[in-house]
């Protein structure tokens, strides 16, 4: 029996697809997201829109409440480390937890280095803004990628940007010559097995879902015809008026993105979202999606 | 004309059994509304996570109108949650089931992800082994009447068949090995 391999680990993120991770900070929160149909929640202390405003070092949740939630829930428990945190990750993994995001919402703890992946049995997705950064971070074992978008502004500007540098960067390798690849793995800073497997395939070698910013079932569907296999949502759900009808609408949404009838009809009556961030008023200092590399 | 397989798209690995089910020759689509359950041969149920996928049978439906079809002569292809979701229990109910086989299931029953694994299992058609991936894997901790067991890992069933219902506890779709994929489309009759 072997545990913990490449296939196992992508496999989970395969099983996820068509779905919507949603952050919780709360057993209680947990089962609405469960009870809403969330193939999989993100334990947190925060979510990003008040990690936000808390500022100072945002750092990996306190394990009491990741194992609570993780006794109150059937669905697969992820949970985020810093970028570059090993250990964080090593002890999330020695808790059990079935997926790790090494995420830019929390301060990285490596301004140079991301986690090498490969040493650890539980499966990793990782954040990227475009088709390099997807490769380096996959090239360091990740099992998923998911679009960094800006979390905690629920605006879905960043996310629709991350998603579509992907895809069309996709396209562009897939009408390249062979012998093309090696200068645009040199340029794309990225493995260029990795890129050879991008023209092979014609889309990311994992499961690729968008995060950072959705915070309506509309947003959740174009991220979903933009090419996106499920969805992350944040902030979005419980910095909603009305977080169990929302996280329903959005899961129905996922399922149903391409039935504008359907979208139309769940998209009525669920309260009023999240109030948002314009992304263009954040200053440097304070966009996420710039931590990592 | 080859066997039509609508695969249920709701949530979970759809791609990769309509992938598998192309190579091995069948014509497979995802299906989501309940009136193309009228135009399938056969009906396949991915893996994903049931609680999720069980939330839009309900809303459609499908809880009856799939054992009708079955009953009708429609088969069933099932891995991991769709083998919970057409069992005839679920310990401790977290998910509500079909009943449309006679086994006995407990979700998540081989731990947590860091205990997912592949393994070689043995096929009782074949005689060469079959790397099966587990994932969060159920586990079937009662076969009942009327059930036969096609595979084993561990002394306890991992791949059964019952009438025209072939169910894995692990995922045949996420390998290249198309053996068992084959297996059930001869179960098929065309309708």
């Amino acid at each position: 029996m072997e545990k913990g391999t490449y296939r196992v680990k992508c496999g989970l993120a395969e099983m996820l697809k068509g779905g919507v991770i949603m952050d919780v900070t709360s057993p209680e929160q947990a089962k609405i997201a469960e009870d809403a149909g969330a193939v999989a929640v993100m334990a947190l202390e925060r979510v990003p829109a008040d990690i936000r405003a808390a500022g100072g070092v945002a750092r990996m949740a306190d394990p009491e409440i990741i194992i609570k939630i993780m006794n109150t829930v059937t669905i697969p428990v992820m949970a985020k480390v810093r970028i570059g945190h090993f250990v964080e990750a090593q002890i999330l993994e020695a808790l059990g937890v079935d997926f790790i995001d090494e995420s830019e919402v929390l301060t990285p703890a490596d301004e140079e280095h991301h986690i090498n992946k490969w040493d650890f049995k539980v499966p990793f997705v990782c954040g990227c803004r475009d088709l390099g950064e997807a490769l380096r971070r996959i090239g360091e074992g990740a099992a998923m990628i998911r679009t960094k978008g800006e979390a905690g502004t629920g605006n879905v500007v960043e996310a629709v940007r991350h998603m579509r540098a992907v895809t069309s960067e996709i396209r562009r390798i897939q009408n390249m010559p062979d012998d093309e690849l090696m200068t645009e793995a040199k340029k794309l800073q990225a493995p260029y097995e990795l890129v050879k497997k991008v023209k092979e395939v014609g889309r990311l070698p994992v499961v690729n879902f968008a995060a950072g910013g959705i915070a309506t079932p509309a947003d959740a569907a174009m991220m979903m015809q933009l090419g996106a296999d499920g969805v992350f949502v944040g902030s979005g759900i419980f910095k909603s008026e009305d977080p169990a009808a929302r996280a329903r609408a959005i899961v129905e949404a996922v399922a149903h993105y391409d039935e504008p009838e359907v979208l139309a009809q769940i998209s009525r009556g669920i309260g009023e979202p999240m109030k948002g961030i314009e992304v263009s008023k954040l200053s440097e200092e304070e966009l996420l999606q710039t931590r990592g590399w | 004309m080859s066997v039509k397989v609508g695969v249920l798209a709701f949530q979970g690995d759809v791609s990769e059994h309509i992938e598998a089910f192309r190579k091995a020759g069948a014509d497979p689509f995802p299906l989501k509304k309940a009136e193309d359950l009228d135009r399938i041969d056969a009906l396949s149920l991915p893996g994903g996570e049931s609680t999720t996928i069980s939330r839009f049978l309900k809303e459609g439906k499908f809880y009856e109108i799939i054992p009708q079809k079955y009953s009708e002569g429609m088969a069933i292809f099932a891995t991991c949650a769709g083998m919970i979701l057409l069992s005839k229990e679920v310990i401790e109910n977290s998910v509500e089931s079909m009943g449309l086989i006679n086994i006995k299931v407990k979700r998540n029953a081989y731990g947590r992800q860091r205990d997912s694994f592949e393994e070689s299992i043995f096929l009782e058609f074949d005689n060469k082994p079959f790397t099966a991936i587990f994932i969060r894997a159920p586990r079937i901790v009662e076969v009942g009447n009327g059930v036969s067991v096609i595979s084993k890992f561990n002394e306890e069933p991992v791949l059964v068949q019952s009438g025209k219902i072939l169910a894995a506890s692990f995922h045949p779709e996420l390998t290249d090995d198309l053996r068992i994929h084959r297996y059930f489309l001869k179960m098929v009759e065309k309708r």
